[in-house]
C-alpha cells in the first residue's frame, strides 16, 4: 500500500495545496513541504528491502481484462530516484518560498510542482510499462504547466510549446516501443521483461522496436538533435528549472536507459546509437554551454552535456560503465540543482543573469558565491568534490572500450576535448560571475539572500563535497543496490578511491583541467568567432521550419476541404464513400452475385417495389413544394413499413409505422417557419452532376445489397434465438435481445433520445420565428376553431389508443411490441391531442414538463441494471437464467419489464418534448384574435 | 424478391443523396429522411430476406429469420427519428439567427460549389 501512496500523495494533494493558498501563501509552502515528507515516509517503510537484496511489488487489479494491473516496483534504481526525486523536491519547495516574489499567492505554483512530482514518482516507481507510460505522458503536461508559469510571456509560452510538442513525439514514439517490447516478452511486467533480454534481443523487430523507445529517451533527456527544447524551457521560474534540469525530467530518458538496460543493451545498434548521440550530445552541449552569456543558458547547455554524458555510459554498456552512468546521475543532481539555485540567487540580487554585466559578485556576497564555486567545481571536474569521481570513472570507461578499436583514440579524445570544455565553461561561471572586476550597470545593488534560500544550496553542496571525499562510506552501499538493480544481476566489484594510481583517466583528468583553463584565458577572441556563428546551426530553426510547415499544410487542407459550403462537404463525403467502396469491389475480385438461392418474385411486391419507386421520383420532382413533398414521404414510410411486414419483421413495421407519424407531424410543424418552396436556383449542370453522384451511389448500395443478400452467411443469432426462451424468458426474440442480451445497448440508446430532447429545448429556448398571416398561394390565415367533432372523437380515443399502447407494451416480451413501439405509440396518441384541442386544453389537463418522464426513464432503465448487482451478477444481466424462485414464479418477467418500462418512459418523454416544444412556438409566433384558441 | 429489395435500397440512396446535396435546409431534411429508410433497409437486409418466418418463439415454426439486424435497425429508426428532429430544430434556429434557409447561411444564394 505504501508504495502507491508514495505516488498518491503528491498527486491527490495538489488540488488541496491549491485550494488551501487562498488561506496565504505560507500555507501553500507548509503543505507542500509536508506532502512531500509525507510521501517520503510512506516510501521509508520498504526503503531497507532493496539493501537487503528484494524487489518490493505491489499490485492492484486495473483492468484485468487485458492483464493490466496497477503495480508499483520499488529497487535499487527506483529508490535512487525516488530519493532524489523527493530529497531534492524538498529543497526546492523552500527555495520556491523565498524565490517567487510576493505578489504571488504560489498555490498555483505549488500545485503544479506536485503534480510533477507525483508523476515523475510514477515513473520511477511502476512496474507495468504501460503505466510508466501513463505517468511518462504526465510529466510531460505537468512540465508544459511548469514551464509556461509565467504564462504572460511570450517565451515562456513559447518554452512550454517546444518541451511539449518534442517530449510528446517521443512519447508517442516510446508508446509503439514498448508495445512492440510487451508483444515480444509476452507481459508489460517489468519483472517478466528484465528476465526476457536474450530473447528479445534476437527477436527480428528488435530494432524498430530499440529506435522507438531510445526515440522516448532521448527526446526528454534532451539528446542531440531533440536536445533545443531544453535551454528554450529555461524561460520557467529558476526553481522549476532547479528542479526538472537537475533531478527530475531530462533524467527521466536516462532513466529508462538504466531501467530496460538489461534488455536493450549489448547489441550493436544500441552501442553504435547511443554512444553516437551521447558523444554528440557531450560536444555540441558543452561547446554551447560555454559561449552562452546568459547564466542560466550556461547552465542549461551544461545539462545537455552532462545528459550526453550518462547516455554516453549506458551506451558503452560495460557493467562498471553502469556504475559510472549512476553515480553521475547522483552527482549531476546535487551539483545542477545547487547551481540552478544560486543562478536563481544571482538573478533575483541583480536583476539580470547577463555574465558580461555580472562581475565581481564576491565582494557582495562571499556566502553564496563559496557555494556556487563549490558546486561549479564539482561540475568541473575538480577532485575532492563528488563530479570528480563520476568524470574519472566515465574517462577510464571511454578508454577502456576504445581499446579494442583499430581508431579506439578518437572516442578518449573526443570525451577529453569534452571535459576540457567543461572545465572552460565551469571556469566561466566562477571566475566571469564572481571575480572578472566590478559588475556593469546593474539594476540592482546585490546582497546576500535570505538565509532560507541559501540553506537549500547549502545542503546540496555538502552532500557534493560529503561525497566527495568520503565515497565509500557514502554512497558506495546505494550505488552497490542501484547498480544491481540496472543490471539486474551482482554489481561488479569497483572502487571509490579518490586516487586509483597513475594512470589514462588521471591525464586525461589533468588535460582537461589544464586544456580548460587555456580555453578560457582565450575566450574573447572565441567569443567573437561565435558571435558570427551563431544562429545558423540551430535545430530549433528546423523544428520551428517543420513546425510552421506542418501548420500551413494543415490549414490549406482544412481550407481546401471546408470551404464554408456543406454541399461541398457533402459532395466530398459522398465521392470519397464511392471511391472506397469502388475500391473493395475491384480490389476483392469476387463476383457480384452470391451462390445463395433466391426467392420468387410475386405480383404483390412488384406492384409495391413500383410504387415505392414512383414515390421517391415524385419526392425528387416535387421537392421544391415542399407541403406536397413531406406527403409523399410519408407515404413512403408506412411502404417501407410494408416491406417489414412482408419480410418477417412485425416489430419494425410497427415501430416504422408510428415513428413515421411523429415524424411527419413534426416536419410539418417545421414547415410552417420555412419558406413553402425552394427557390430554382440550381444550374442544369449543378443538377446533372448531383443526379450523376446520386446515381453512382445509389448504384453501389443497390449491388451491395444484393451481393449481401445473394451469399449465404452465419448469425450468432442462433445462440439468441435458442436461448431467448430459457434465457430470457420471452418468446420475442428482439425485444429479448433489446431488453435483454443486448440491453447495454438500449440504455445507450435511449440516452442518445433523451439528449436529444434536452438539444431540442436548449436549441429552441428563446427562438422567437415570425408566423406566417398568409400561406404561398397567399390564401389567409384561417382563424376556425378546431374542429369539433374530431377534437370530441379524439378524446374519445385517447383512452383507447391509450389501452392499445398498455397491451402493446404488456405482450411485448412474448409477441411483437414492446417498451419502443408502446412508447411511440402513446406518443402519438397525446399528440392527437394537442393537434386537435390546441395547446393550451391539453395543458390544462396534462403537464407539458416531460423532464421528469425521461429522468425517471433513465432512472428506473439504470436501476433495473443495477438490480442484477445485486444478485451478484454484471450491470444489467438478465437475473432470468440464474435465480429462479419457484413460489415467486414469474419473477424475472417482471425484472426485464422494468427496464422496458424505463424505455417506454423515456421514449414518450423525448417524443412529446420535441413536439410540445415546435407547438409552443406556433403559439408564441401567432398571436390570434382569441388567444389560446388558436391551432397548433 | 433480392433483386426488388436491392433496387428500393438503391433508389432510396439515390434519392436521399441527390436532396442531400440541395442549398436549402428543408430539401436537405428530406433527403436524410429518404437516406435513412435506404440505410435501415440496407441493415435489415443484412439478416437476408425470409417470408413468414417471424423471429417469435412458437413450438409449430421450422425456421425464424434473424432477429439482430431486426433489434438493430429497431433502435435504429427511433435514433434516426431524433437525428430528424434534431436536424429540423437547427434548420429552424439557422433561420432565426441567419435571417435564410440556406445550408452554408449566405444571404444571397450562389450557386457555385
Amino acid at each position: 500500500m505504501n508504495l502507491l501512496l508514495v505516488v498518491l500523495v503528491p498527486l491527490v494533494g495538489a488540488g488541496l495545496t491549491g485550494w488551501i493558498s487562498r488561506f496565504g501563501r505560507m500555507k501553500s509552502a507548509w503543505m507542500t513541504g509536508g506532502l512531500t515528507l509525507l510521501s517520503l515516509a510512506c516510501l521509508a517503510p520498504s526503503a531497507l528491502a532493496p539493501f537487503a537484496g528484494e524487489v518490493v511489488v505491489r499490485r492492484w487489479p486495473w483492468i484485468p481484462e487485458v492483464g493490466l494491473d496497477l503495480a508499483f516496483r520499488l529497487d535499487g534504481l527506483g529508490l535512487l530516484f525516488a530519493i532524489m526525486i523527493l530529497g531534492i523536491g524538498l529543497l526546492v519547495v523552500l527555495y520556491a518560498r523565498y524565490y517567487l516574489p510576493e505578489r504571488d499567492g504560489l498555490g498555483r505554483f505549488y500545485a503544479y510542482l506536485l503534480l510533477f512530482m507525483g508523476s515523475m514518482l510514477g515513473i520511477v516507481l511502476s512496474e507495468n510499462l504501460i503505466q510508466l507510460l501513463i505517468f511518462w505522458e504526465m510529466t510531460s503536461l505537468s512540465s508544459f504547466l511548469l514551464i509556461s508559469y509565467a504564462y504572460r510571456k511570450q517565451e515562456s509560452r513559447t518554452g512550454a510549446r517546444m518541451a511539449l510538442t518534442v517530449t510528446g513525439l517521443g512519447g508517442l514514439a516510446m508508446l509503439g516501443g514498448f508495445l512492440l517490447l510487451g508483444e515480444m516478452a509476452g507481459s508489460y511486467e517489468l519483472s517478466v521483461i528484465l528476465t526476457q533480454g536474450d530473447a528479445i534481443r534476437a527477436d527480428p523487430l528488435y530494432t524498430p522496436m530499440l529506435v522507438l523507445i531510445l526515440l522516448g529517451a532521448f527526446t526528454k533527456s534532451a539528446q542531440f538533435p531533440f536536445h533545443f527544447w531544453l535551454p528554450h524551457a529555461m524561460a520557467a521560474p529558476t526553481p522549476v528549472s532547479a528542479y526538472l534540469h537537475s533531478a527530475t525530467l531530462v533524467k527521466a530518458g536516462v532513466f529508462l536507459l538504466a531501467r530496460l538496460f538489461p534488455v536493450l543493451s549489448g547489441t550493436p545498434e544500441w552501442t553504435w546509437l547511443v554512444i553516437g548521440t551521447g558523444l554528440a550530445t557531450l560536444l555540441i552541449g558543452a561547446g554551447i554551454a560555454f559561449f552562452k552569456h546568459d547564466l542560466k543558458g550556461l547552465l542549461a547547455y551544461s545539462t545537455i552535456s552532462h545528459l550526453g554524458l550518462i547516455t554516453l555510459l549506458f551506451g558503452l554498456g560495460t557493467p562498471l560503465a553502469a556504475v559510472a552512468a549512476v553515480f553521475h546521475i547522483l552527482n549531476h543532481a546535487t551539483f545542477k540543482a545547487s547551481l540552478f539555485m544560486a543562478a536563481g540567487i544571482i538573478d533575483h540580487e541583480c536583476g539580470t543573469r547577463d555574465m558580461r554585466r555580472i562581475n565581481g559578485l564576491w565582494k557582495f556576497m562571499p556566502y553564496t558565491a563559496t557555494l556556487a564555486m563549490v558546486a561549479a567545481a564539482s561540475m568541473a571536474g575538480v577532485p575532492l568534490f563528488n563530479g570528480f569521481l563520476s568524470k574519472e570513472m566515465f574517462f577510464a570507461e571511454t578508454a577502456d572500450f576504445s581499446s579494442g578499436f583499430e581508431y579506439g583514440w578518437i572516442l578518449p579524445s573526443l570525451v577529453g576535448l569534452a571535459g576540457v570544455l567543461a572545465v572552460a565553461y565551469s571556469l566561466r561561471f566562477i571566475h566571469d560571475v564572481f571575480f572578472n572586476g566590478d559588475p556593469i550597470d546593474l539594476p540592482k545593488t546585490p546582497q546576500e539572500p535570505p538565509f532560507w534560500m541559501k540553506a537549500p544550496v547549502a545542503v546540496l553542496v555538502a552532500i557534493c563535497l560529503l561525497v566527495g571525499v568520503l565515497p565509500a562510506l557514502t554512497v558506495a552501499p546505494l550505488l552497490k543496490i542501484v547498480v544491481a538493480a540496472v543490471l539486474q544481476a551482482p554489481p561488479p566489484a569497483f572502487d571509490l578511491a579518490i586516487w586509483h594510481g597513475f594512470g589514462l583517466p588521471v591525464v586525461m583528468s589533468l588535460i582537461a583541467l589544464f586544456g580548460g583553463v587555456l580555453v578560457y584565458t582565450t575566450r574573447r577572441p572565441l567569443f567573437k568567432l561565435a558571435e558570427r556563428v551563431e544562429g545558423q546551426l540551430l535545430a530549433k530553426a528546423l523544428h520551428d521550419w517543420i513546425l510552421a510547415g506542418l501548420l500551413h499544410g494543415s490549414a490549406l487542407a482544412t481550407r481546401w476541404l471546408d470551404s464554408g459550403s456543406l454541399q461541398r462537404l457533402v459532395l466530398t463525403l459522398v465521392l470519397s464513400v464511392l471511391a472506397l467502396g469502388l475500391v473493395g469491389f475491384l480490389d476483392d475480385g469476387s463476383p457480384l452475385t452470391g451462390p445463395r438461392a433466391i426467392l420468387p418474385i410475386d405480383g404483390v411486391s412488384l406492384f409495391m417495389t413500383a410504387m415505392l419507386i414512383l414515390v421517391a421520383t415524385a419526392t425528387l420532382v416535387l421537392h421544391r413544394r415542399r407541403l406536397t413533398a413531406l406527403i409523399v414521404v410519408g407515404a413512403m414510410g408506412l411502404l417501407v413499413a410494408l416491406i417489414f411486414v412482408k419480410f418477417s419483421a412485425p416489430d419494425l413495421a410497427l415501430t416504422q409505422l408510428s415513428v413515421e407519424i411523429v415524424t411527419i407531424v413534426l416536419l410539418l410543424l417545421a414547415l410552417y417557419f420555412l419558406p413553402q418552396h425552394s427557390p430554382d436556383e440550381s444550374s442544369w449542370a449543378r443538377r446533372l452532376r448531383d443526379g450523376g453522384v446520386a446515381i453512382l451511389a445509389g448504384a453501389g448500395a443497390g449491388a451491395l445489397t444484393w451481393s449481401i443478400l445473394t451469399r449465404p452467411f452465419d448469425s450468432i443469432s442462433d445462440y439468441f434465438l435458442a436461448n431467448s426462451l430459457p434465457g430470457g424468458g420471452g418468446s420475442n426474440v428482439v425485444n429479448v435481445i433489446l431488453v435483454d442480451f443486448r440491453g447495454y445497448d438500449t440504455l445507450g440508446e435511449i440516452s442518445v433520445l433523451a439528449l436529444a430532447g434536452l438539444g431540442i429545448h436548449a436549441l429552441l429556448k428563446d427562438l422567437r420565428l415570425p408566423g406566417l398571416e398568409r400561406d404561398a398561394e397567399g390564401r389567409p390565415w384561417n382563424w376556425d376553431l378546431h374542429p369539433s367533432i374530431m377534437a370530441a372523437l379524439t378524446r374519445l380515443l385517447l383512452p383507447l389508443a391509450l389501452l392499445v399502447s398498455v397491451f402493446i407494451f404488456l405482450r411485448g416480451h412474448n409477441q411483437p411490441g414492446g417498451g419502443f413501439i408502446a412508447g411511440l405509440i402513446t406518443a402519438v396518441a397525446l399528440i392527437m391531442q394537442y393537434l386537435t384541442n390546441g395547446v393550451a386544453w391539453t395543458h390544462s389537463r396534462l403537464s407539458g414538463n416531460m423532464y421528469p418522464l425521461i429522468g425517471a426513464g433513465l432512472l428506473i432503465a439504470t436501476l433495473a441494471g443495477l438490480g442484477s448487482l445485486v444478485f451478484g451478477y454484471p450491470f444489467l444481466t438478465s437475473a432470468y437464467t440464474h435465480v429462479h424462485w419457484p413460489i415467486v414464479g414469474d419473477f424475472e418477467l417482471a425484472s426485464a419489464m422494468i427496464f422496458d418500462l424505463g424505455v417506454y418512459l423515456v421514449v414518450v418523454g423525448a417524443t412529446l418534448l420535441i413536439l410540445i416544444h415546435l407547438g409552443l412556438m406556433h403559439q408564441a409566433s401567432h398571436p390570434g384574435p382569441n388567444q389560446g384558441e388558436e391551432s397548433l | 424478391m433480392e433483386a426488388l429489395m436491392s433496387l428500393i435500397v438503391g433508389v432510396l440512396t439515390a434519392c436521399g443523396v441527390y436532396l442531400l446535396l440541395r442549398a436549402r435546409t428543408f430539401p436537405v431534411v428530406l433527403g436524410l429522411t429518404l437516406l435513412t429508410y435506404g440505410v435501415n433497409l440496407f441493415l435489415f437486409a443484412s439478416g437476408r430476406l425470409t417470408i413468414g418466418a417471424p423471429p417469435i418463439i412458437d413450438t409449430q415454426a421450422t425456421q425464424y429469420t434473424d432477429p439482430l439486424p431486426q433489434a438493430l435497425v429497431l433502435t435504429a429508426i427511433v435514433i434516426s427519428f431524433a437525428m430528424t428532429a434534431f436536424v429540423i430544430m437547427l434548420s429552424l434556429k439557422a433561420r432565426a439567427e441567419l435571417g435564410n434557409d440556406h445550408v452554408d447561411g449566405r444571404e444571397t444564394p450562389g450557386d457555385q460549389p
